[in-house]
């Protein structure tokens, strides 16, 4: 199979842009520009999630991270973020120092990737995902699914009461 | 040359490695909190990219869909403490946070 085949192509498309956005995030000195690459991050992330044939998580991906997440962070942004203020609003400190540690560290798993002999099986045609996923959910994966739900809850009441105002009475 | 888990594995490497990058330099509450999902963006694609390149099981899907879901929890529960310490200190910079520091 050549380099360039459309399969090849398509996923260095994806790959550049969710790099590329994700750089945004990293780099910007500016807010409201890192979360609008977050959106490109996201949405490649998805669109790596559908060429590894995980059809329902790419929904999941879209659905929760742009639908819910992102959205959670706009509001925050604007609710915590002066617009008239024109100073930098995503200042980072410590720039050098961060860039050796990440360099290490990504340096070592690099190195990791490339040298182990990965068992990897030739993947089959994609399939729906969704009865499989459904099946563990009900099946194998019962009791952590109900964990979530208590989880979700509580982490639900907490950040309303987190973010309640007070009221004091006299 | 096909594309195979390598690629997959190095693009999920870049992606740490940035989110690593934004948590440790920036000082914005919700930069860092960006970059706490940038990292487990990167976690997601490793396990569907080992769960697509092993024999046909599900079990990567399974745990990238709780991936998620925690991480739907962490955005909700941080971002909600980000607004409390703006309301206690008019700003959201992690250095001005520092009145239980010894």
């Amino acid at each position: 199979m050549s380099a360039f085949s459309l399969g090849g192509l398509v996923f260095y498309l994806v790959a550049a842009v969710t790099i590329i956005s994700a750089a945004g995030v990293a780099f910007s000195r500016n807010i409201v520009y890192s979360a609008f690459s977050l959106l490109g991050t996201f949405m490649g992330v998805a669109g790596l999630y559908v060429l590894l044939a995980a059809d329902f998580v790419a929904v999941i991906q879209v659905l929760i991270y742009v639908g819910g997440i992102l959205v959670l962070m706009i509001f925050a942004v604007m609710l915590t973020h002066r617009i008239t203020d024109p100073r930098i609003s995503n200042r980072s400190v410590g720039r050098l120092p961060g860039l050796v540690v990440v360099g290490c560290v990504a340096g070592v798993m690099a190195k990791a990737i490339l040298t182990t002999r990965w068992h990897a099986a030739t993947p089959g045609t994609p399939v729906p995902t969704t009865y499989a996923i459904g099946n563990a959910f009900l099946g194998d994966y019962i009791l952590p699914f109900e964990l979530a739900s208590v989880v979700l809850l509580a982490a639900l009441i907490g950040a309303v009461v987190l973010s309640r105002k007070e009221l004091k009475e006299e | 040359m096909s594309i195979g888990l390598p690629h997959y594995l190095i693009v999920s490497l870049v992606l740490f490695a940035l989110g690593l990058y934004c948590v440790l330099t920036r000082r914005n509450a919700i930069g860092i909190l960006m970059g706490v999902e940038l990292i487990l963006n990167s976690a997601n694609v490793n396990y569907l990219a080992f769960s697509r390149f092993s024999s046909g099981h599900y079990d990567g899907q399974v745990f990238a869909i709780f991936v998620i879901m925690l991480a739907a929890a962490e955005a909700a529960i941080g971002l909600a403490i980000v607004l409390g310490i703006y309301q206690n200190f008019h700003t959201i910079d992690v250095e001005a946070a520092e009145t239980l520091r010894g």
